[in-house]
């Protein structure tokens, strides 16, 4: 087992790493720098700007300097659009946040999509499958960014339920919109890959063994069919976990949560291109991190893998 | 939206079976396919989006770019879908024709995600099928690569790309195309490699024929089937990867304009009463998804019958 997190391990970090690399490249070869305005700055001015940032270094002592930052002191440099602000400030201020309604979002699009599947899959070919099946249909075709003005219209607008954006800690109903609007058509995949991977359960020799030696039904389903049909579904997490984290930039757009999904889009038009790739490498290093636990649950559930 | 990978592999190894004598594959999975009504309903959804996007401008009494200035100012109170003005579907904020902005939308949503899905076909299968078939070493180090850029979150790295190197039409292609190949590849793969052990083969290889006349010969029509499939259902997905880029406003610039841009704007004027605008935007990007989502489906059960 610990082989086997070490292996994972191994292709975690050079991946990470790469994706450092790439970035930087891809910054350091984009058209026109940081300091570049619509008035020309005085060639000494600008000499001065890239000094105190060290972008007169060459390439390979930037990135390695930048790399050391952020391995060393978790540091990833100041802010080039925000003077007085470093990308660790823009990032610590909006993180909380979609930690918060992404992890929410997270559990409730978990638990109702595999409830969801597992009933529809128990009850096949009853009104209550039909009803499973077309729900979790009808949301796939609706992703976060259409959900989101529809919620706005039925419980801000119409019904005046809800505050229609803004965030707060203490009061949970300016969470529930952009939990639904970032759960919903993550809930309907899994529960359709839920539904699917249980009817096949569901059908194959061990649970009619187990029908045969007279088990109730509710043991059948809760002890021998409900695990190895979770299987499909704790695959498909990674995946979902990096969608969620995608969505949350729509979320935070549309209810002005105040997120880093903010922060990533703002840098984006302002060219702020040290919060874009600070953002960029956090949500890597968070993605690879997410699968190499998925991969480790997978293993521990899964009895054909062994290490 | 999700493609299931677990269908897709037990959809491999049933096409990858061998044929029993008799109906062939094909024939057993089309006639399968036109007694599905789901995947009927898709195919006419499908017919009608693409009508309306091929031959919807010559209905329009407007272009997309014309402002009608009869309703500019005005457009709550009376941009609404007339027949009388000409406006089918009212008109956007500005006052131009969304009959003839949807159709526009409807084109360019299209044409990205079929091509997003064609560059996964070309590059995912070659990529795939080299990879499994060569196998060893080679096979490692190119599935290792795909599994490090698929732990990428790309959508970051699109937006990264789009705002580093301008926006425009072709940097959406090449970015959508660069991520849409790496899960083809996988399934690729994993098909070539039952391929590769079957004795037709293994008797192409004993008379000598080389290696790209067998991967171009004999494993590559063997493919299609899954190709086919999993192809359906990448372009609602790469649609969706559009829609969500043109949402944020990092997509396609007007005049242009895609159904993940018009449903932006629908929403951003909800609150003026102007739901029209978000409306038909959204019925056509939901009719699409609708469409290629069950002709896809509809592909796998005809070619994988288990289980139905």
């Amino acid at each position: 087992m610990i082989v086997y997190i070490l292996k994972r391990l191994a292709i975690a970090i050079p991946t990470l790493l790469l994706l450092i690399i790439f970035s930087f490249l891809l910054m350091h070869a984009a058209p026109g720098g940081p300091f570049t305005q619509e008035r020309e700055l005085p060639a000494q001015v600008l000499a001065n700007l890239n000094a105190k940032y060290g972008l007169d270094q060459p390439l390979w002592k930037q990135i390695a300097s930048y790399i050391w930052g952020i391995v060393a002191h978790f540091d990833f440099g100041p802010s080039f659009v925000y003077k007085d602000r470093t990308v660790n400030e823009i990032i610590a201020q909006g993180f909380p946040v979609t930690l918060t309604y992404g992890g929410v979002s997270f559990v409730v699009a978990v638990v109702a999509g595999v409830t969801l599947g597992a009933v529809a899959a128990v009850k096949h070919n009853t009104i209550i499958d039909y009803f499973a099946v077309g729900v979790s249909i009808g949301a796939q075709v609706l992703p976060n960014f259409v959900m989101a003005p529809i919620l706005v219209i039925v419980f801000t607008l119409i019904l005046g339920w809800l505050p229609g954006g803004g965030w707060r800690f203490s009061d949970p109903s300016y969470w529930i919109m952009p939990v639904i609007a970032l759960s919903t058509s993550y809930m309907a995949s899994i529960a359709r890959i839920m539904r699917s991977s249980m009817l096949e359960v569901l059908n194959s020799n061990h649970i009619r063994t187990a029908r045969a030696k007279g088990l109730p039904g509710h043991r059948v389903i809760w002890r021998h069919a409900l695990k190895p049909a979770l299987l499909p579904v704790i695959s498909y997490l990674g995946p979902a976990f990096v969608a969620m984290i995608t969505g949350s930039v729509i979320v935070d757009i549309y209810f002005s949560t105040g997120g880093i999904g903010k922060a990533f889009v703002d840098s984006a038009l302002n060219r702020d291109y040290a919060v874009m790739m600070g953002v960029t490498i956090l949500v890597g290093a968070l993605t690879i991190l997410f699968n190499l636990v998925v991969d480790i649950i997978y293993g521990w559930i899964d009895p054909k893998i062994r290490y | 939206m999700v493609i299931d990978s677990q269908k897709m592999k037990s959809l491999a190894e049933a096409t990858s079976r061998e044929d029993v004598a008799g109906r062939s594959l094909w024939a057993d999975a089309r006639r399968r396919f036109f007694s599905n009504k789901a995947a009927m309903f898709g195919l006419v959804l499908l017919v009608f989006v693409t009508l309306f996007a091929l031959f919807g401008n010559y209905i329009a009494q407007w272009s997309n770019e014309e402002i009608d200035f009869s309703v500019m100012g005005m457009v709550a109170e009376q941009g609404g879908p007339s027949i009388a003005n000409g406006h089918y579907f009212g008109t956007d904020d500005l006052g131009r024709d969304l009959f003839a902005r949807t159709v526009q939308g409807t084109q360019i949503s299209l044409a990205v995600g079929i091509i997003g899905s064609a560059i996964a076909v070309v590059v995912g299968t070659i990529y795939g099928a080299t990879a499994g078939y060569f196998g060893g070493r080679l096979d490692n180090f190119m599935m290792r690569a795909v599994d490090i850029l698929l732990a990428i979150p790309y959508m970051f790295v699109l937006i990264l790309l789009l705002v580093m190197y301008g926006r425009s039409i072709t940097m959406l292609f090449v970015g959508v195309g660069l991520i849409s190949w790496l899960e083809m590849s996988r399934i690729v793969r994993g098909q070539t490699l039952t391929l590769k052990g079957r004795e037709y083969i293994e008797a192409a290889r004993a008379i000598g024929v080389p290696a790209p006349v067998i991967i171009r010969r004999h494993i590559l029509p063997n493919l299609i089937g899954v190709v086919t499939v999993f192809a359906t259902l990448l372009v609602p997905n790469m649609i969706l990867t559009e829609s969500f880029i043109s949402f944020l406003g990092l997509g396609v610039q007007e005049p242009m304009t895609s159904l993940g841009a018009l449903i932006s704007e629908g929403s951003g004027t909800i609150s003026y009463g102007t739901l029209w605008q978000l409306a038909f935007p959204l019925l056509f990007f939901v009719l699409t998804l609708f469409g290629f989502f069950f002709v896809g489906d509809g592909l796998r059960d005809a070619l994988d019958p288990k289980d139905r």
